[in-house]
């Protein structure tokens, strides 16, 4: 480790002002970051600091999402053999095909992501944030696994530009950053984002696929009034769409590796418990209102299905906790979390044209976020107001 | 005794380094210094120049501004030097002692017969007026206020804080007389915050006092945070506050009529070998309490506590309002993917790192800031150590764009940069929480004035 840290030394005047890549000093001083935490002590105020920074508070999120990452992969594979009806592929030539297919996916993501992340440093004479190494992760992982990669790049570049570099970088953007790139996606070009051709490897092609496999995912089935695949025993029962093996995007099948990842969320105290909870109390009670009612197919899927199906469990996880484009006062949280639930499930049942209704609703709120927290300001203002009144 | 009020909210930092509650051998220092710097928003007007022969408080310069303000010297001996930072600015005035303990003559006052025109008059000229501060905004206060009530916290529940139980033991009538001095000052009465999980014998039962006992982790003993608890500050509102040795200083004036700077301090910190407390005098330079004490390493030697303190080095001096002295690492060198080692030396309030599973351990932490500033991400974390009803962080955006009149309505008047050091410690995003809260105090003077 010396010797790295001794040409680290060595080269980094070539990377100062007035050195040969001075261009390149955001680029130079975030790979030597990620090496070695800085040497900086504190000027002014304390003299200790929390051993916690953004690249730790990052790189648990990240780890969160491996477990989704995986199993995505597995599952790609999975369906992509399954409509091919090779139903006894073993494991290897599963992962293989999914890793083919995925990974490329994530690398497109986070070097077009970057990229423009540190040239957006340099340019700003900042230090290269951290936050987009999390929705490098979350891009890859709200797609459907046959995007064409091209598109993953255009698509990331607008989430980073507009999502996020225009309001002034890491913690100013309003929305989440990985569902703009979703959104984005989802109304430039809805042919590769919606129907039921392409949430499974390979369908879009066509080649090869056994007769009267539909390819079609839980919601958009649901959406057109086929009900069968939800019942017991069928494709999207209860226990497949939990453990996930079913189509949809990348990494958002699995609600127990979703659940995994929530874990890791909660125990670290990264993630907020009140977004998460509540996010699930407002789906969960929203979909028992539409059991009551039950007016349309979709009404009458049971609460703790609908949870599992979609995007539903990896937005309320991974999304809506978002620190930056969601609420930030506690008890604006709780508001938040439960509406954005309340909302993915109104979306999904009330528009079949959009079954996927969590990605909008999350969008929404990121929207109110700031109004939630702007009530929850007035009330200590008027606390502190009433307090005057009391006491005079 | 009134109920005692639980603090939930807030942090104690487990550092290695506590004091024993021994009294250390050391000489007194040759040098004293008084610093304007640690009197925040003072412009100063120099009364001596080097060469001069002062007394114990005998003045060394005054407040420009209120010119019956005067800062004096704590020791008798010879001015040696008025050092000055940039634009002449200046940082300290050194007196050298001659160890012959003179001191002015104010001449003892029978307190219980005195007027409020009186004790402030007393308090001035001696020279102890400045120990006075005021909320809002934490600065010397104004003699012509009549303040609400007067609080005074009887414990420090920062990190390896001095026992103020112990250091008072033994001063238990200079600090009765103190009580009664500042009893002339307000109508409101004088407040003490007492730490209910210590016996506090010197302080209860002080005549002319309440006292108000707090549980809970720091900041519960901020006096800020007991005013909060106890009656909160809405606008317009005036409290002093006093620390304990400063009560008994104002004792002393009364009883014998001198400016007695003594105090007792507590030498802590992971790097100083041996930890007690030191009998010493405001001012004093640290250098016979630190010298062939400490480990060796690059360290850094701070006045006060790790998180309010004031790097002052291995030759400063010891800021006015402090007790205590820490020396704790620098940590000026690189540590190789230290963001993603596993963590179990490293103190965190998240938990991931793993030293949360041991409850127990003490930690030696540096002055490294374990990461680089970035804009405020992560969302809840001040609100964790800040047991106020206060929104630190709607607050610190107020005072980043200058709007004065959230400022207000946020509650800049309730808060100083101590009662959120901690937001400062735990913020993933390494803002300097301190310096923005005084950038914002400093505002609102200007605005107010």
């Amino acid at each position: 480790m010396k010797a790295l840290r001794q040409y680290l030394d060595k080269i980094k005047p070539n990377f100062e002002k007035g050195g040969k890549f001075e261009k390149l000093h955001s680029t130079f001083d975030a790979f030597e970051t990620l090496l070695f935490v800085s040497n900086k002590t504190s000027k002014s105020g304390v003299h200790i600091h929390d051993a916690i920074d953004s690249k730790r508070t990052m790189a648990v999120v990240v780890l969160a999402l491996i477990p989704a990452l995986l199993f995505g992969i597995w599952n790609t594979g999975l369906q992509h053999f399954l409509a091919l009806g090779q139903a006894d592929a073993d494991f290897w030539q599963v992962v293989g095909y999914g890793a083919l297919k995925v990974l490329p996916i994530v690398v497109v993501s986070y070097v077009v992501g970057l990229g423009i992340e540190f040239m957006f440093a340099q340019l700003r004479g900042h230090e290269v944030a951290e936050g987009f190494l999390v929705s490098g992760m979350l891009i890859p992982l709200v797609l459907p696994a046959d995007i064409p990669l091209w598109m993953v790049a255009v698509a990331t570049a607008f989430s980073v530009v507009i999502g996020k570099e225009v309001f002034g970088g890491t913690g100013m953007n309003i929305w989440n950053p990985a569902l703009i790139a979703r959104a984005f996606l989802f109304f430039a070009y809805p042919s590769k984002m919606s129907g039921d051709l392409i949430w499974v490897s390979g369908m879009s092609k066509g080649e090869g696929i056994v007769d009267g496999y539909s390819g079609a995912t839980a919601l958009g089935d649901a959406a057109v009034g086929k009900m069968a695949g939800l019942a017991d025993g069928g494709v999207f029962d209860l226990w497949n769409s939990f453990i996930g093996i079913i189509p949809g995007s990348i990494g958002e099948t699995s609600t127990l590796a979703i659940l995994i990842g929530a874990v890791v969320l909660l125990v670290t105290g990264i993630g907020s418990w009140k977004i998460m909870l509540s996010a699930f109390a407002g789906g969960f009670v929203m979909a028992l209102g539409f059991n009551a009612i039950g007016a349309n197919e979709l009404m009458n899927v049971p609460a703790l299905h609908q949870l599992c199906l979609g995007g539903f469990a990896f937005g309320a996880v991974f999304m809506a906790t978002d620190p930056v484009s969601g609420a930030r006062t506690e008890k604006g949280k709780y508001i938040y979390g439960f509406l954005i639930g309340v909302f993915a499930i109104m979306i999904r049942v009330f528009n079949p044209a959009y079954p996927e209704g969590v990605m909008l609703a999350i969008l929404l709120m990121n929207t109110f976020a700031p109004l939630i927290d702007h009530v929850i300001v007035q009330q200590n203002i008027k606390r502190r107001l009433k307090r005057v009144k009391v006491n005079a | 005794m009134s109920d005692v009020i639980k603090i939930k909210r807030g942090l104690d930092i487990r550092l290695t380094g506590k004091a024993e509650l021994v009294f250390g051998q050391a000489e007194m220092p040759e040098l004293f210094a008084v610093k304007p710097a640690d009197f925040p928003g003072l412009v100063p007007k120099l009364a001596v120049k080097p060469g001069d022969k002062v007394k114990a408080g005998s003045v060394l310069f005054i407040d420009k501004y209120r010119t019956d303000i005067k800062f004096v010297s704590p020791v008798s001996g010879e001015v040696q030097v008025v050092n000055r930072g940039e634009r002449r600015r200046i940082l300290e005035v050194v007196v050298k002692s001659d160890n012959q303990n003179e001191a002015e003559d104010f001449g003892a006052l029978e307190v219980t017969k005195a007027t409020k025109e009186e004790v402030t008059e007393k308090l001035l000229s001696s020279g102890l007026w400045p120990f006075l501060r005021q909320r809002p905004y934490n600065v010397v206060a104004n003699p012509t206020d009549a303040p609400k009530a007067i609080f005074i916290s009887a414990f420090d529940s920062s990190p390896l804080a001095p026992d103020y139980d112990f250091i008072i033991s033994g001063q238990e009538k200079e600090f009765k007389a103190g009580i009664k001095a500042l009893n002339k000052l307000t109508e409101g009465g004088v407040h003490i915050g007492v730490n209910n999980e210590m016996a506090s014998k010197p302080f209860i039962s002080v005549e002319g006092a309440t006292t108000h006992p707090f549980s809970g982790p720091h900041p519960a003993g901020n006096v800020g945070i007991q005013i909060h608890k106890v009656s909160p500050i809405n606008k317009g509102d005036i409290y002093w506050t006093v620390q304990p040795q400063e009560v008994v200083s104002i004792g002393k004036l009364f009883l014998e009529g001198v400016y007695d700077a003594s105090r007792i301090i507590a030498v802590t910190g992971s790097e100083v070998k041996k930890r007690s407390y030191v009998k010493t005098k405001v001012g004093a330079a640290i250098t016979p309490y630190v010298n062939g004490n400490v480990e060796e390493g690059s360290l850094r030697y701070i006045s006060g506590n790790v998180l309010i303190g004031t790097n002052v080095g291995k030759d400063g001096y010891l800021g006015s309002y402090d007790s205590q002295i820490t020396v704790i690492p620098e940590g000026d060198d690189y540590e190789f993917m230290g963001w993603a080692a596993p963590g179990f030396g490293k103190f965190s309030v998240s938990k991931s790192f793993f030293s949360w599973l041991c409850t127990k351990k003490e930690y030696r932490l540096n002055a490294n800031l374990n990461g680089g500033p970035r804009a405020i991400i992560v969302s809840g974390q001040y609100d964790k150590v800040l047991p106020m009803d206060i929104l630190p962080e709607q607050l610190i955006k107020a005072i980043l764009t200058e709007d004065i009149d959230k400022m207000e309505q946020l509650g800049i008047y309730e808060v100083a940069e101590e009662d959120l050091a901690l937001c400062e410690f735990v913020c993933t995003s390494k803002l300097e929480v301190q310096s923005i809260i005084r950038q914002g105090i400093d505002l609102m003077i200007k605005e107010m004035s």
